[in-house]
């Protein structure tokens, strides 16, 4: 084990007195793991070929046997020759069952792998009987035995093999960033311009393969397909451009990586397993609070929406009240009664009058000069649409109202212009009523 | 049923396993929805070890519900994250597969922590499946699992069939869509988590769409599929459990099963490949059989009733054959007495002459029937004739001969073919088609 | 006094809050054939679904003769669209036709001689009988859209709505189609059908709904199908009305 701990890191450590060595190493490995993932995950993602990492990650079985076989050792080389091949080979005949043999896509990536990983176990079985080959470790990994590898550059081996295809992957999308971005929005327009929508498909499926099998030692099969995919549609939840959804995929893998090692420190338990139940937290926090497409966002727009609408209806029926003379002002009790009633009207009127809109002298509430003209605009606008409907749209008179009633709260300054170009406002709108200024 | 030896409870146990996989993996295959057995077996671990680790159980019945709990978590999951995300659907069934897969891990290493009760052989025993654990109430459970799950696919047959091939239809019929998707992925999670302990789960995830997509070459009729599907599921448990006897179960089973589908891709007789790459090869022996009739005919047509002797060259101008297969072809003719070759000159014999003219005659008829009723230019005729006339069959001939002689444009004797459409355009076009016809 | 076979009332439909109907209202009489035409995505599917209860209504209701789409299923047959289903799906045409009479059935029965002989007579009908047996994906366009034509027709309803039955048929089959619809009608069926050929629309039909995300004029062909009502549906420019449709979506102002 690598316990010598270079000076410079001592003393960021002595910030943390309970991190040994070990911890790092662990780390380190689990974040190269991440990230590599992370890195071809996000296309995997995009071109909705998530399950092809997990068809990939188990129908690369045979090839390592193939390979341990050939080699006669558990050499990195020969097993990542092995992976990438059958990568390329479950690709292969996942496409042609799908394209000649007519099988639905799904169903023959699921007929592909199964029958692999079948063949592979059959394999394990029979011939890999003298070495170390535990098929359910390569399914959980092991991460805890990562710093007692044999060091290979003064990094355990794992965490060399991981990061040597971190930086593989990375080459890659440097060099071919704009045929991924390209053939993975729209595979037959890359074609069209002479970017091979085919061998990029088979060149993403073996840096899949090859990161799969570096991740096995450390991760396992199954949490690699996590590490793929997870991080990946994580950041497809909070951005919207490609270079930022990448970034920031691997900042979600090297932050799950910490907090899963973390978290199974805590509670004694399997480090991979930690580090996948990690990056799902982030992936259901994302899904609520994504400031554009999270749930909760969503429902804070909702309901702020809601307390708009109310306003501008207490705005408007007190404007309308004005506009009778002779009409006794309405109480607030009376007001938030033909508004809805409920918290969110007590919550509309009262922020109302805070900010100085409306006017409640005992009881009675009426607008102030702000509030007046507030109204003024939503009237306005109410009626313009309403005038738009009659005029321009042909719609009948009667049915104008609710409509516009709808509409008028998303009418804004600009909309109200064009609205303004488009009608005659000299008439009136189409119940006679004159349209304020 | 405590009669039977282990190897025969394995064997019963196998082929109910397959049967109810093969019947319930058909409608997941026709929906799309292929890999979400592979997801619910992953999603059944954390509910394995839930079930364990609160209710100290290792009864199959006890684990089963841990498992089916999960599983329908898992697929409430991916519908919720479908409907109200971004993320599309293989990235959702993605994301749940891995994330219970991992709770699971987690939970079964606190499991086997000493003192907690469970071993190390919990997770082989759920990747790979131990069907040697079998005991007969598993072989009950199992049973009694396949008798409710088919009942009920018979008694829903005819609503399963309408939701999955015409969700809007049924929807405004009045049938509960949702609700009958829902039934039928709950058949499929009870199949999936019982199906687990015996053959794992890379192997429950196969067996799922393994004998449904074979059966699939074999039949277009619903109702056959699910019988099929249920009867190599059968097969493949049977056969896989006492061929590999030294090997493990499970993945004996899913290679068999696996051999069934590559055979039947292969020689299925109407969607196999074998049977597709025969029936192409003999239609373009056909199509080209029919050109060098009708070249024949076209070529001596001037001479009737005098049957002409052709030279091979002429032949081999008038339009583009593959030298050899033109030598071929020639020779297949002459063994089916349809001409004689002597000297490099072809001609017809009669039969061949008869053959010839009864082709010529529904080519032009098809060429009249475009130019008139299907508004193409006459000199566009030709290239289509040649293309789909070879596809008609004989009842959409005869219709197109009645439909010509009520338009009073039908010739009746056979020999006596109505003139080239191309001639029937202005004298001046005519020196300029007939050069055009022939190339 | 004819009755009123179909009629919307104030119907607004929103997909994810964007509304793409604007509080369409109109009456059709029994017993006329209908064309629904617009240019495209201006809402001809959608009216039909949302009228078949397939798309959730924001506003307004529907109504088959007087009385909710729900309790007047029976009433309804429906041609959907041939590309919204897979024509690789294991059955026959005549699986297909038959489950036209599933409705009637209801829960668990299956479909007996009854139906089959339902089920044949509305092959002959569309002039497919010959096809019964046949799996649907060997058939052509024309064919598959008589299939469809066939399952309405087992439905044995009063109203029909059909979207876009023509398209990508050949002209053949656009005939007998066509006179199909006239029999229908003259038996007293309403009949509304999504149409995108105006050339056509004289000929086919005797009542019209001019469509463009709100209504523009429904009534009779010869004083509705007029060149004016043309331009509205066609020409005119809708900015503020999608920016407006826009605005709702996001749910707060632009």
């Amino acid at each position: 084990m690598i316990d010598e701990i270079p000076k410079e890191a001592a003393q960021m450590l002595s910030f943390f007195p309970e991190v040994r060595m070990v911890d790092v190493w662990i780390v380190l490995t689990a974040t190269a793991t991440n990230v590599a993932c992370a890195l071809v995950g996000c296309f995997l993602v995009l071109r909705r070929m998530s399950l092809m990492g997990d068809a990939i990650s188990h129908a690369v079985l045979p090839g390592l046997v193939l390979a341990l076989l050939f080699s006669g050792s558990l050499g990195i080389v020969p097993m990542f020759l092995g992976a990438a091949a059958m990568g390329l080979l479950t690709t292969f005949l996942t496409q042609t069952l799908h394209q000649y043999a007519r099988v639905p896509s799904d169903a023959s990536m699921g007929v592909v792998f199964t029958s692999l990983f079948a063949l592979g176990v059959i394999l394990v079985k029979k011939f890999v009987t003298g070495l170390h080959f535990d098929v359910a470790c390569v399914y959980e990994g092991a991460l805890e035995f990562v710093p007692f590898a044999e060091p290979i550059l003064g990094l355990p081996r794992p965490l060399f093999t991981t990061f040597a295809v971190l930086l593989v992957n990375l080459l890659m999308l440097a060099l071919l960033w704009k045929e991924l971005k390209v053939s993975s929005f729209d595979a037959s327009l890359a074609s069209t311009m002479g970017f091979s929508s085919t061998a990029m498909h088979y060149l993403l499926m073996s840096l899949v393969a090859v990161t799969t099998v570096a991740s096995f030692e450390a991760v396992g099969s199954i949490l690699v397909v996590a590490m793929l995919i997870v991080p990946a549609a994580t950041a497809h939840l909070l951005c919207d451009r490609l270079g930022t959804m990448v970034c920031l995929s691997t900042v979600i893998g090297a932050a799950a990586a910490l907090l899963g090692y973390i978290a199974g420190r805590w509670f004694d338990t399997n480090y991979a397993g930690m580090i996948t139940v990690a990056v799902g937290v982030l992936y259901g926090l994302a899904v609520l609070v994504s400031p554009r497409y999270g749930l909760v966002s969503s429902i804070v727009r909702n309901v702020r929406m809601s307390l708009r609408v109310i306003r501008d209806d207490l705005l408007g029926m007190l404007y309308r009240v004005e506009e009778l003379a002779g009409e006794k002002p309405l109480s607030s009790a009376q007001a938030r009664r033909a508004v809805g009633g409920g918290w969110l009207a007590k919550w509309g009127l009262a922020e109302l009058v805070h900010e100085g809109r409306i006017e409640n002298r005992g009881d009675q509430l009426c607008l102030t000069e702000s509030g007046r003209e507030a109204a003024r605009n939503l009237v306005r606008s109410h009626r313009l649409w309403e005038t738009y409907l009659v005029k321009h749209l042909g719609m009948p008179l009667d049915h104008v109202h609710a409509p516009a009633d709808r509409v008028e709260h998303y009418i804004d300054d600009r909309l109200r212009r064009e609205l303004e170009a488009e009608v005659d406002t000299a008439a009136g709108d189409p119940h006679g009523r004159e349209i304020p200024e | 049923m405590d009669g039977f030896s282990l190897s025969q409870k394995v064997m019963i146990g196998t082929a109910l396993l397959g049967g109810m996989s093969g019947v319930v993996g058909s409608f997941a295959v026709l929906r799309g929805r292929s890999l979400v057995g592979d997801m619910l077996a992953h999603a059944a671990l954390p509910g394995v070890c839930l079930a364990f680790l609160l209710l100290g159980t290792r009864n199959l019945l006890g684990l089963s519900l841990g498992a089916l709990a999960t599983g329908l978590v898992a697929i409430a999951t991916v519908t919720v994250i479908v409907r109200w995300t971004r993320t599309k659907e293989d990235a959702a069934i993605g994301i749940v597969l891995s994330t219970f897969f991992g709770a699971g891990v987690v939970l079964l290493s606190v499991i086997q922590k000493p003192g907690v009760g469970g071993n190390k052989a919990g997770l082989d025993q759920y990747l790979f499946g131990e069907p040697a654990n079998m005991l007969t109430g598993d072989l009950y459970l199992l049973g009694g699992v396949a008798v409710v799950v088919l009942a009920a696919v018979a008694m829903l047959f005819k609503e399963f069939k309408l939701v999955c091939f015409d969700t809007d239809f049924a929807q405004s019929q009045g049938w509960p869509t949702l609700w009958l998707d829902l039934a039928m992925m709950a058949a499929l999670a009870v199949v999936t988590i019982v199906g687990l302990p015996i053959v794992g789960v890379i192997l429950m995830a196969a067996m799922i769409i393994l004998p449904a997509a074979t059966a699939r070459f074999w039949t277009n009729r619903l109702h056959i599929l699910l019988l099929l599907a249920g009867a190599l599921g059968v097969a493949a448990g049977l056969l896989g459990s006492r061929l590999g006897h030294d090997l493990p179960a499970g993945a004996s089973i899913v290679l068999t099963a696996s051999t069934l589908f590559v055979v039947s891709l292969l020689f299925a007789p109407q969607r196999g490949i074998v049977a597709r790459v025969v029936a192409e090869w003999q239609m373009r022996r056909r199509i080209n059989r029919e050109h060098l009739l009708r070249a024949l005919y076209e070529l001596g047509e001037s001479r009737l009733p005098k049957i002409a002797e052709i030279p091979v060259k002429d032949l081999r101008s008038y339009r583009y054959w593959n030298p050899k297969s033109l030598d071929r072809l020639l020779q297949w003719a002459v063994g089916d007495d349809l001409m004689k070759v002597a000297l490099n000159r072809v001609q017809l014999t009669p039969l061949g002459l008869r053959r010839a003219a009864e082709l010529t005659k529904t080519h032009r008829l098809w060429e009249m029937y475009l130019m008139q009723q299907a508004n193409i230019a006459a000199d566009h005729v030709d290239r289509d004739a040649d293309e789909t006339e070879h596809l008609l069959p004989p009842a959409v001939r005869l219709e197109l001969e009645q439909q010509l002689e009520e338009a009073g444009r039908l010739p009746h004797s056979v020999i006596d073919v109505p003139q080239s459409p191309h001639q029937l355009e202005s004298s001046s076009e005519t020196e300029a088609n007939n050069q055009q016809s022939q190339p | 006094m004819t009755k009123v076979a179909f009629e919307i009332h104030d119907m607004t439909v929103a997909y994810y809050r964007r509304p793409v109907l604007w509080d369409v209202d109109l009456t059709v009489p029994e017993g006329k054939l209908v064309g629904i035409v617009g240019p495209n995505g201006a809402g001809k599917t959608t009216l039909i679904k949302a009228a078949l209860g397939l798309v959730p209504l924001a506003s307004g209701k529907v109504e088959i003769y007087g009385k909710s789409y729900a309790e007047q299923r029976h009433l309804v047959g429906y041609v959907p669209q041939r590309e919204s289903v897979d024509w690789d799906f294991p059955v026959t045409v005549r699986d297909v036709v038959l489950m036209g009479t599933y409705g009637r059935l209801g829960w668990f029965r299956r479909p007996g001689k009854a139906e089959r002989e339902i089920a044949d007579r509305c092959l002959e009908q569309v002039d497919i009988a010959s096809l019964a047996n046949r799996q649907i994906r060997q058939l052509s366009g024309g064919q598959q859209q008589r299939v469809f034509l066939a399952r309405a027709l087992a439905q044995q309803a009063q109203l029909y709505f059909l979207d876009e039955p023509f398209a990508g048929v050949d002209a053949a089959t656009e005939g007998a189609i066509v006179e199909l619809l006239h029999t229908l009608r003259s038996n007293g069926k309403t009949v509304l059908v999504v149409h995108h050929d105006l050339q056509t629309v004289r000929e086919y039909f005797d009542y019209v709904i001019l469509l463009n995300m709100r209504l523009i004029a429904c009534g009779d062909v010869d004083t509705t199908f007029t060149p004016e009502n043309l331009q509205k549906t066609y020409g005119g420019r809708l900015t503020l009305l999608d920016e407006a449709a826009e605005a709702m979506r996001k749910r707060e102002p632009l």
